[in-house]
């Protein structure tokens, strides 16, 4: 067998959050398309300096959401009116009066399950299995240090230059990390 | 004070605008995850185990009770024509009120950009589903035949018939167990990144493997966050009408009825902020123990203490405000002789003392706010919330009992006292309530790891601190 180890990407490392952002900025106006940055919080302004597009959780809520208030009326009203009618004090077999307090928490429970797992859906996780989780380094991306990974998979990959440009950005630990 | 960094001058605010920091002490993000994740590791403190000893042993209590109940039936405890709704209904009540700071804190504080709340939103959210979670037995014992709990859920079952959903007590199934999902996955959304935090701190395998399970692979990934801040947002502005709608709904249970003393379109506003009022009493008689026991005093700061008790005095006063208008409502303004009546059986029938215990600890005891030196003395704030707390079961206690003991008929009038059954079960259930939040604070991150780091000057991509050199505009 061969000794060559595939390679997932390049991996700086930086102390602050200011360099990163500024790094970011950098990658995103050089054109890379599959890299990212891990950050022990989610920094203001990243998506911003990364380029990022409004996030489409919405839509997965609000999906969630009316649906959640139109079961909630069509139930009551097929259970209480058509498919067993329960005369109580003279109120009408169905009122959306009656229904709302109901199909109103529905709307809520259902636009939450939207947003949770249309964000875990967005995210593709869970994924327990990542090759930067293998990473010695890795593991201070959720304490105190901030980093900037481009895949070899990009197009525009070239080890040299991007190690030139994000020295350039103040990192002072730029490896290679294995699949 | 200036700061030189590069060849911009940035200059600090000037001291008397600059509010105390949420963090004390300038510490790093470092030590902000390990402070907060050194809680739940190292070696178990002997006041826990005492703390968790005594939990267990009244939680045990609370369960051998409700045997007690299921196999003899509900008339052990002391309901009795005309009280048949007493102590499960008002603890139902209480619990399900204290839970609502959990939320006010994480939902309505987060749309409102208040930072302080992340030193103690997780750990408030974790009361919220542990009282729900007190709250939600009482429902479910109080029918009596427990096993057929079932029913209140639309499912079908042999009978071929359907809840009726024109029933306040059908509308609050769906809010509460909605408040309660959706409290439970909001906490949980928030744990993703700080049980990565754990995962990637742990030493042992089995550690490493039970935390890692839970933070489903989180990384920090920046596309990860975009999604994340958003669901995070919508969640919160979700958590917002529902949080309102509990507690609203909770009050139709009694509202929709016909009962004086129940009948009144005033409840919702006035349990929601009674609510929200005895929530943060419980936050407080909470966390002013834990950030000492646990050496968080420059994570959970003064000025947090502070400001709770501002929130407390701002809503004791509008419970205040709401019984004096309901008095004036019944007695003044209705014309019904037996809206009035009830009320002037509440102040001075055979029940008054519960009244003007309720009067003392929820309009008078929040009214000590007002003052700084109360607020900054912490061992006052912790014994004025243990009033509130009793103060406002004792609100629970004066609609529900006191309105129930003398409706229309003389010759339906009776007294309601509780048996051992009811006293015991209830402080059964702060056995349950303390095991659980003993266990959290054993096992998670007691304070949001990554959202108080977020809020650090250290962690501002546009400040000095946080490396910028040209002020920055993004």
């Amino acid at each position: 067998m061969s000794d060559t180890v595939k390679t997932y990407g390049i991996i700086a490392e930086f102390d602050k959050p200011a360099h990163i952002i500024s790094a970011a900025e950098k990658v995103r106006d050089a054109g890379f398309r599959r890299w990212d940055v891990f950050t022990p919080y989610a920094v203001h302004g990243m998506d911003k300096a990364m380029g990022v597009k409004n996030s489409q959780v919405g839509w997965f809520s609000f999906i969630g959401g009316v649906a959640g208030y139109t079961s909630g009326m069509l139930m009551i009203w097929w259970m209480n009116a058509v498919d067993y009618p329960i005369p109580i004090g003279g109120k009408p077999m169905f009122s959306p009066f009656g229904a709302f307090p109901p199909s109103y928490e529905l709307t809520i429970l259902f636009g939450a399950f939207g947003a949770i797992f249309g964000m875990f859906f967005m995210n593709r996780l869970p994924r327990l299995n990542h090759p930067l989780l293998k990473h010695r380094r890795f593991e201070k991306a959720s304490h105190d240090k901030f980093y900037l990974v481009i895949e070899t998979s990009d197009p525009k990959f070239a080890e040299t230059e991007i190690r030139a440009m994000l020295e350039s950005q103040g990192s002072k630990h730029i490896e290679m990390v294995e699949d | 004070m200036s700061e030189a960094t590069g060849n911009v001058k940035v200059f600090a605010p000037p001291a008397e605008l600059e509010k105390p920091a949420l963090v004390a002490n300038k510490h790093d993000i470092g030590w902000i995850s390990d402070t907060i994740a050194g809680v739940a590791e190292g070696q178990t403190p002997k006041w826990w185990w005492i703390a968790f000893g005594i939990s267990v042993t009244m939680m045990t209590i609370c369960f051998s009770l409700i045997l007690y109940l299921m196999s003899i039936g509900p008339g052990v405890w002391g309901l009795n024509h005309p009280v048949m709704w007493g102590w499960a209904i008002i603890n139902f009540v209480w619990w399900i009120g204290i839970g609502h700071a959990g939320t006010l804190i994480s939902a309505i504080l987060f749309l409102l950009r208040q930072k302080w709340r992340t030193g103690v939103n997780r750990a408030a959210e974790a009361m919220t589903i542990f009282a729900v979670m007190c709250a939600g037995i009482y429902p479910l014992i109080h029918i009596g035949r427990i096993w057929l709990g079932w029913w209140l859920f639309p499912i079908p079952n042999a009978n071929g018939i359907w809840p009726q959903f024109r029933s306040p007590l059908m509308w609050d199934v769906f809010a509460v167990s909605t408040y309660f999902i959706v409290s439970l996955l909001f906490w949980y959304v928030g744990l993703v990144p700080d049980l990565a935090v754990m995962r990637d701190r742990a030493k042992t395998k089995v550690r490493k493997f039970c935390y890692g399970l839970f933070a489903l692979g989180w990384t920090g990934s920046n596309r990860h966050w975009s999604n994340y801040e958003k669901a995070y947002l919508i969640l919160a502005g979700l958590s917002t009408p529902l949080v309102l709608s509990v507690h609203s709904i909770v009050s139709l249970d009694f509202a929709v009825s016909q009962l004086p003393g129940w009948h009144t379109t005033i409840f919702p506003p006035y349990f929601v902020a009674g609510a929200v009022f005895s929530g943060f009493g419980m936050v407080l008689t909470l966390l002013i123990p834990v950030r000492r026991l646990c050496g968080l005093e420059d994570l959970i700061t003064k000025r947090h203490i502070d400001l709770m008790c501002k929130v407390t005095l701002a809503t004791g006063s509008i419970v205040g405000y709401a019984y004096l208008m309901e008095l004036f409502i019944a007695i003044v303004y209705s014309g019904s002789i037996y809206e009035a009546f009830a009320f002037k059986n509440r102040m001075f029938g055979p029940y008054a003392w519960g009244y003007w215990i309720m009067m003392t600890c929820n309009v008078i005891v929040p009214q000590f706010f007002w003052m700084k030196k109360v607020r900054s003395n912490l061992m006052f704030v912790w014994i004025l919330s243990i009033f509130v707390n009793i103060g406002m079961w004792f609100e629970r206690f004066v609609i529900v009992v006191i309105s129930l003991h003398r409706d229309f008929l003389p010759a339906n009038w009776g007294y309601f006292e509780p048996t051992w059954v009811d006293i015991l079960q209830f402080l059964g259930t702060f056995g349950l309530f303390f095991t659980m939040f003993l266990l959290f604070l054993r096992f998670l991150p007691i304070i949001a790891i990554a959202e108080v780091k977020a809020i650090t000057p250290q962690a501002d991509p546009h400040h000095p601190l946080g490396g910028a050199k040209t002020g920055g505009h993004y």
